[in-house]
């Protein structure tokens, strides 16, 4: 068991390029800490770096307040499980999950007992004599986690360990993932690319864009406080959306209309010294039939028309999407970035879709020029230039939680 | 190929095939012919041996004079010595040319197509010198280190192309697994390239067994001197004959291990001597 700290942890290639800069986080032993962001953000560099399969090339990096910069994979007691699973193809399940305690010499009887104690947990035994290559995705994958448990280390290092499994599969193993952190109580660093699996599995999150760390909290606290434009549009499924606002005379003014401005929040942007132009960000699940709202509640949101490009009906909600004039086109690198990830920029969609989580029993149809309801409580607004969040913290909803739809 | 094969396109492949085939065979089977035939048939014009002339007297002369097993022991022993330090040597140099980023690298992969391009003929005068005044000339090791040297840019070269398909996921998975880099190689690496490193072991054997030009020229009686080179000093039963039995015999006798690898190892052959060249 152990924890680790990562201070002013910086990795630099050797042609120049900057993959991690500064990065510092104290992850507590036994903690579940999920490294997440769009590709190429430097998680994987990051956990390479903690495994020792990367230099340092500045910063300081303690596992159990030993400092381990210099010290080889083996020494530091940690157990990965790659993307690929990387499993020995030439030898069987036993001596896949039995190679690490082999050279370190561990006595023939202590080894089996460990792996063999390892595969019941995983369910695995019946399946001890058989190669890689005749396993399934799953199996290969329960193979590579039993690599890592029968090593008993202090740390587990997973790097997209899911990735490779299909939709079903993926979300069956992620809670045997999470069941199997708890059970062990080992520390473990975990780093994907999805959003809804770091929000499942994890502790804390730590957001990373371009090899800055942005943001590290729990889930709820990532996702009702997100620090600036990129952690808002990432964490959330489906993403926040994001509309140009311009401050005018005690009004904030947007395509679905002009917000009125508590004088709370006109005190946090004039202490945040924002601009006339801001970004506002709503998340779908803010948004609501307008028939459907409570009389009372309406006087906490804001009332506006739209023609409704396309209703999605999930059974438990309806997802609608529709198309605000003088909406926000991506402009700012924050929002190009997210746009990037999501593949937003392949499929055509533009920035100026709005998506809205509605209550299942909703007549709204396909066409329909429907009256919306939107929850400004839970609004953020973002300054363009920075993509700080401005309203970090100051509105109400972040101690109510998500309004009631 | 996405086209169907027509009938006329089988029957022009069928033929074009059968001629390179026929001619590839016909000068091997008249050697087998000529080895059987008794001194007196040898002109004979025709391709079997007649009745009487047929004979299995070249090849029980052969193998009871140490004018040929002795060469052949010397074949075999430094053909395999020869193979086992070039294989070995290969998969290391192999093994660094396609995994790590080294000063040098182009350099050494240079230097390696060198000596794989240049005419051997050219090396054979400084060479003679070379071993004469090292001591080596004459001797096994004589000929194990221009054969190792030699087999070294084919086996880097086809070794190399088997370790870039090898996921370099399976080397992390080792190190974090403890095992050292000289563990992670030869535990998991080497048996998963051990395909690539058979393949190359009989090319190399291959070139080894059948190489004439060092073997004649650096060698000067039966100590070491190979079966190819041996043929040239093959005398007939009295000094007025010439031994073009025995000579054909002893040739069959050098050629069936290699028709013996090319059977059974046909596929494994092509797989290195292609490999690399297409992805996948």
């Amino acid at each position: 068991m152990a924890e680790i700290v990562l201070d002013q942890v910086t990795k630099r290639f050797p042609d120049g390029a900057l993959a991690v800069d500064k990065i510092s986080l104290d992850i507590a032993d036994g903690e579940f800490v999920i490294l997440v962001g769009p590709s190429g953000c430097g998680k994987s560099t990051t956990l390479n770096m903690i495994a020792g399969l990367e230099d340092i090339t500045e910063g300081e990096l303690r596992i159990g307040g030993k400092v381990v910069n210099n010290a080889a994979p083996k020494d530091r007691d940690i157990a990965m499980v790659f993307q690929s699973y990387a499993l020995y193809p030439h030898m069987t399940v036993r001596q896949n999950m039995g190679f690490a305690l082999k050279l370190a010499k561990t006595p023939q009887a202590t080894i089996d007992e460990k792996v063999n104690e390892a595969a019941r947990i995983l369910d695995l035994t019946q399946h001890l004599d058989r190669r890689p290559a005749n396993l399934s995705g799953g199996q290969r994958q329960r193979v590579a986690m039993g690599r890592a448990i029968v090593r008993d280390p202090s740390v587990f290092l997973m790097d997209e360990p899911l990735s490779n499994l299909d939709a079903k599969l993926r979300v069956q193993t992620r809670t045997e993932v999470s069941k199997l952190q708890k059970r062990l109580g080992t520390t473990m660093v975990y780093v994907t690319h999805d959003q809804t699996e770091a929000m499942t599995l994890g502790d804390r999150l730590a957001v990373m864009r371009s090899g800055i760390l942005q943001q590290v909290g729990s889930p709820h606290e990532l996702y009702e406080n997100p620090i600036n434009l990129f952690v808002a549009g990432f964490i959330g499924s489906p993403a926040m959306n994001f509309m140009a606002g311009t401050l005018e005379e005690g009004s904030l003014r947007t395509a679905i209309g002009d917000l009125p401005v508590t004088p709370q929040l006109k005190q946090t942007l004039e202490r945040a010294n924002a601009g006339r132009q801001v970004i506002v960000g709503i998340r779908p699940e803010n948004f609501e039939d307008a028939s459907l709202v409570q009389p009372d509640e309406r006087g906490h949101g804001v009332t506006f028309h739209s023609t409704i490009d396309v209703v999605e009906s999930m059974g438990s909600d309806v997802f609608v999407y529709f198309t605000q004039d003088g909406g926000l086109s991506a402009t700012t690198d924050q929002l190009a970035d997210l746009a990037a990830d999501s593949g937003a920029g392949d499929i055509g969609a533009s920035a100026e879709t709005v998506t809205a989580r509605l209550n299942a029993v909703t007549s709204i149809k396909e066409g329909d020029d429907a009256e919306l309801w939107a929850d400004i409580r839970s609004m953020h607004v973002f300054d363009p230039d920075t993509g700080k969040n401005l309203t970090l913290g100051t509105e109400p909803a972040a101690t109510a939680g998500p309004a009631a739809t | 190929m996405a086209m169907a094969t027509t009938g006329r396109q089988k029957t022009g492949w069928g033929t074009a095939n059968t001629v390179v085939v026929v001619l590839a065979l016909i000068p091997v089977l008249w050697m087998v012919s000529l080895s059987f035939k008794t001194p007196a048939a040898v002109l004979d014009p025709s391709f079997l041996p007649a009745g009487r002339q047929w004979t299995w007297g070249n090849y029980t002369g052969i193998l009871h004079t140490s004018q040929f097993i002795r060469p052949l022991i010397n074949s075999i022993g430094i053909g395999l010595i020869s193979t086992l330090i070039a294989v070995v040597l290969a998969s290391m140099a192999a093994y660094a040319v396609a995994r790590l980023r080294f000063p040098g690298k182009a350099v050494l992969i240079g230097m390696a197509l060198l000596i794989a391009m240049f005419p051997a003929i050219s090396l054979v005068t400084p060479m003679f010198n070379i071993e004469r005044s090292l001591g080596l000339f004459n001797t096994w090791p004589g000929l194990i280190i221009p054969y190792v040297a030699f087999g070294l840019p084919l086996g880097i070269y086809t070794l190399s192309a088997f370790f870039r398909e090898i996921p370099w996921e399976l080397e992390k998975a080792a190190k974090i697994d403890g095992a050292t880099p000289f563990q992670a190689f030869v535990k998991v690496i080497a048996p998963l390239a051990a395909p690539g490193m058979v393949t190359t072991s009989i090319l190399v054997f291959l070139a080894c067994w059948n190489e004439f030009l060092f073997a004649i020229s650096f060698t000067s009686t039966l100590a070491s001197r190979t079966a190819p080179a041996s043929l040239a000093y093959f005398s007939g039963s009295s000094q007025f004959t010439v031994p073009t039995g025995p000579i054909a015999a002893a040739a069959v006798v050098i050629t069936i291990p290699i028709i013996i690898f090319v059977v059974f190892f046909q596929r494994r052959i092509v797989a290195g001597l292609t490999s690399g060249a297409v992805k996948g």
